[in-house]
C-alpha cells in the first residue's frame, strides 16, 4: 500500500482479513518490492507532492505503464488518470488509465454521501461512499466502465488497474478488494461473488 | 444501471471518513490566502482558517471568537484541500453559520473563548463534521458521544512546547491500552471514572482504539515533534503557530510535511531539519497566565 498519506490503514485491515501480506510503500526501496500495490484515498495534492519529492514518482509511473496491478481509489483515482481538469499546475497524473477527472466534483463535505450502486458482475448493490470524491468526466475507449453513479463513471477497470471515485475500505464490503485480487492472480481460488461483508471473507482467507 | 438509489449526507460514515482521508497528513492553521497557498505548496492534507494564530491570541489577550466569514471564504477560494474553521466551545450558532459557508470541518475550540461554561455543541444536529479536542480519554469519549467525528489531542496551543500534547496523547492511548486489558466487569468502573459513556469504553475493549481518528494538536513546532507525536500513537498532526512563526514558513511547513509521512525514519528527519532556521520561540508550561486546554469539560 502507499503509505504516503491518507486512508491506506483500512485497505490494509481488508486486505490482512483476506489473507494478503502487506507492507506500506514510503519510498523507493519499498516500491520496488511489492507484487501489487493500493494507491488509497487522501488528499491527491499531498500525496503528488510527497511522490514527487520521494523520487517515487518516476518509478511508479514506469511499474503502473508496465502492468503492476493498482487498485486505486479517490485520490488513486486521480493519480491513475490521464487528465486533471480543475487541478493545481504542479499536480501529477500518471495517465495511466485514460481518462479525465474533476477534482473534488461533487463539492464540498457538506455534499459527501453514501448511497448504494449497481455494480457489473455483483448480484447485489454495493455501498458506496463518496466523500469529497472526483468526478470522472470522460473515459477512453480501452476503460471498461463497471458502474456509475448520476452517468459518471465511478468504478473502471483496465487490465490489472482497478479505480474507484468512492471509498470501499469504509463500507464493510470487500467485494471489490477481492475481485481486484483474483483478477490479478494474486489472491487465488477467491469469486468476488462469493459472500458479502467482512465476516465471510475471513473464513475463505484461511482456507487460502 | 440504476441511479435511483437514495443518497444519504451527513452520516457517521461520511463524517469520519474524512478524517480517515486526513491520516498520516498535516493540518496547518492559516490566517489568509496567502498562507493558504503555501499550505498547499508543501503538502498540507487541510488548512484551518482563523483570523489570529494561537500565539497572536495569548499575546493579544481579549474575547476570541470564529472567523469573519469573508476571510474563509478567500481561503476556501484560494486552494482545493479541506478547509476548517474554528467555532466556540458551545457556541451552535457560530457552528451554524460555518456549516452555511460550507467549511469541511469544524473544530469546537478551546482556542477561541469558550461561550457556554456547561454544554459543548450537539454535534449530531449538524451534516458537517466537527473535531474536537481532548486532554484525556474521559473527555475525549464524551465529545464523541456528544458526535465528534475526530478528536485531536488538546496539547498547550501557541506555546511552541510540545510537553503537553505528549502528556495528553499519553494519557489517552494509555487508558485505552489498559481498557484493553480490563474483564468486562472493570469496565463498568472504567465508563463511571471517565464519566463516559458505557458502551463507548466496551467498544475501545473489543478494538484497541477510539471510534474516530485521534490527531494531535497543540504546541508542535518542529519536524522532529511531528515524528514524536505521531510514534506516540498520534494519525495526524494539527501545526498552529509552529508554521507561520517559524523564521522560514515554507520549509517548515514542507518539513513538517514530510515529518508527518516519514515519522518512523530518522535519515529522512535529519534531511529535511537541516538548515531550518529558527522555530517558533517556545513558552514555559508554568509561566503561562491561561491554559488553553483547561477549556472544556
Amino acid at each position: 500500500m502507499l503509505a504516503l498519506q491518507g486512508a491506506f490503514a483500512a485497505h490494509e485491515a481488508i486486505l490482512r482479513t483476506l489473507g494478503c501480506e502487506t507492507r506500506q510503500v514510503r519510498n523507493t526501496r519499498h516500491l520496488v518490492e511489492v507484487d501489487a500495490l493500493v494507491v488509497p484515498g487522501g488528499e491527491s495534492t499531498t500525496m503528488s507532492n510527497l511522490l514527487a519529492r520521494s523520487e517515487m514518482l518516476t518509478m511508479l509511473h514506469a511499474k503502473a505503464l508496465g502492468g503492476l496491478p493498482i487498485f486505486g481509489t479517490c485520490a488513486g483515482l486521480i493519480l491513475m488518470a490521464s487528465e486533471i481538469c480543475d487541478g493545481r499546475d504542479d499536480q501529477h497524473a500518471l495517465g495511466v488509465l485514460d481518462m479525465a477527472v474533476s477534482r473534488n466534483g461533487y463539492g464540498r463535505q457538506i455534499d459527501s454521501f453514501e448511497t448504494d450502486i449497481e455494480v457489473r458482475g455483483l448480484d447485489a448493490p454495493f455501498h458506496a461512499v463518496f466523500i469529497r470524491s472526483p468526478v470522472v468526466t470522460r473515459v477512453g475507449p480501452d476503460v471498461e466502465v463497471l458502474a456509475e453513479v448520476d452517468g459518471n463513471p465511478v468504478l473502471c477497470r483496465k487490465g490489472p488497474v482497478t479505480v474507484t471515485a468512492f471509498h470501499p475500505e469504509l463500507s464493510g464490503d470487500d467485494r471489490l478488494h477481492r475481485r481486484w485480487l483474483s483478477q490479478t492472480g494474486i489472491l487465488r481460488h477467491s469469486s468476488a461473488q462469493d459472500g458479502r461483508g467482512l465476516g465471510r471473507s475471513r473464513a475463505g482467507a484461511q482456507t487460502e | 444501471m440504476g441511479q435511483n438509489n437514495k443518497r444519504e449526507t451527513g452520516t457517521t460514515l461520511v463524517k469520519r471518513g474524512l478524517a480517515e482521508m486526513l491520516k498520516g497528513g498535516v493540518i496547518m492553521d492559516v490566517v489568509n490566502p496567502d498562507h493558504a497557498k503555501i499550505a498547499e505548496d508543501a503538502g498540507a492534507a487541510a488548512v484551518m482558517a482563523l483570523e489570529r494564530v494561537p500565539s497572536d491570541i495569548r499575546r493579544d489577550g481579549g474575547v476570541s471568537r470564529m472567523s469573519d466569514p469573508e476571510m474563509i471564504q478567500g481561503i476556501q477560494a484560494a486552494v482545493s484541500i479541506p478547509v476548517m474553521a474554528k467555532a466556540r466551545i458551545g457556541h451552535f450558532a457560530e457552528a451554524q453559520m460555518l456549516e452555511a459557508v460550507g467549511v469541511d470541518y469544524i473544530d469546537e475550540s478551546e482556542v477561541l473563548t469558550p461561550a457556554d461554561e456547561a454544554h459543548h455543541i450537539d454535534k449530531w444536529a449538524f451534516a458537517v463534521p466537527f473535531v474536537c479536542g481532548a486532554t484525556n480519554l474521559g473527555e475525549a469519549l464524551r465529545r464523541i458521544s456528544e458526535g465528534a467525528a475526530m478528536i485531536r489531542s488538546k496539547g498547550e496551543a501557541g506555546t511552541g512546547n510540545v510537553v503537553e500534547a505528549v502528556r495528553h496523547l499519553r494519557s489517552i492511548v494509555g487508558d485505552i491500552g489498559k481498557i484493553t486489558q480490563a474483564d468486562s466487569a472493570e469496565l463498568f468502573d472504567w465508563a463511571k471514572q471517565l464519566q463516559a459513556p458505557l458502551p463507548l469504553v466496551q467498544e475501545i475493549a473489543d478494538t484497541g482504539q477510539l471510534p474516530v481518528p485521534m490527531f494531535c494538536a497543540g504546541g508542535i513546532a518542529t519536524p522532529a515533534d511531528a515524528s514524536l507525536v505521531m510514534q506516540l500513537g498520534a494519525q495526524a498532526v494539527f501545526v498552529g503557530s509552529g508554521i507561520f512563526k517559524s523564521s522560514s514558513p515554507a520549509k517548515m511547513a514542507s518539513a513538517i510535511v514530510e515529518a508527518a509521512t516519514h515519522y518512523q525514519d530518522p535519515a529522512i528527519l535529519v534531511k529535511v531539519s537541516a538548515g531550518l532556521g529558527g522555530a517558533m520561540a517556545g513558552l514555559e508550561i508554568s509561566g503561562l497566565d491561561t491554559k488553553l486546554a483547561e477549556r472544556g469539560w
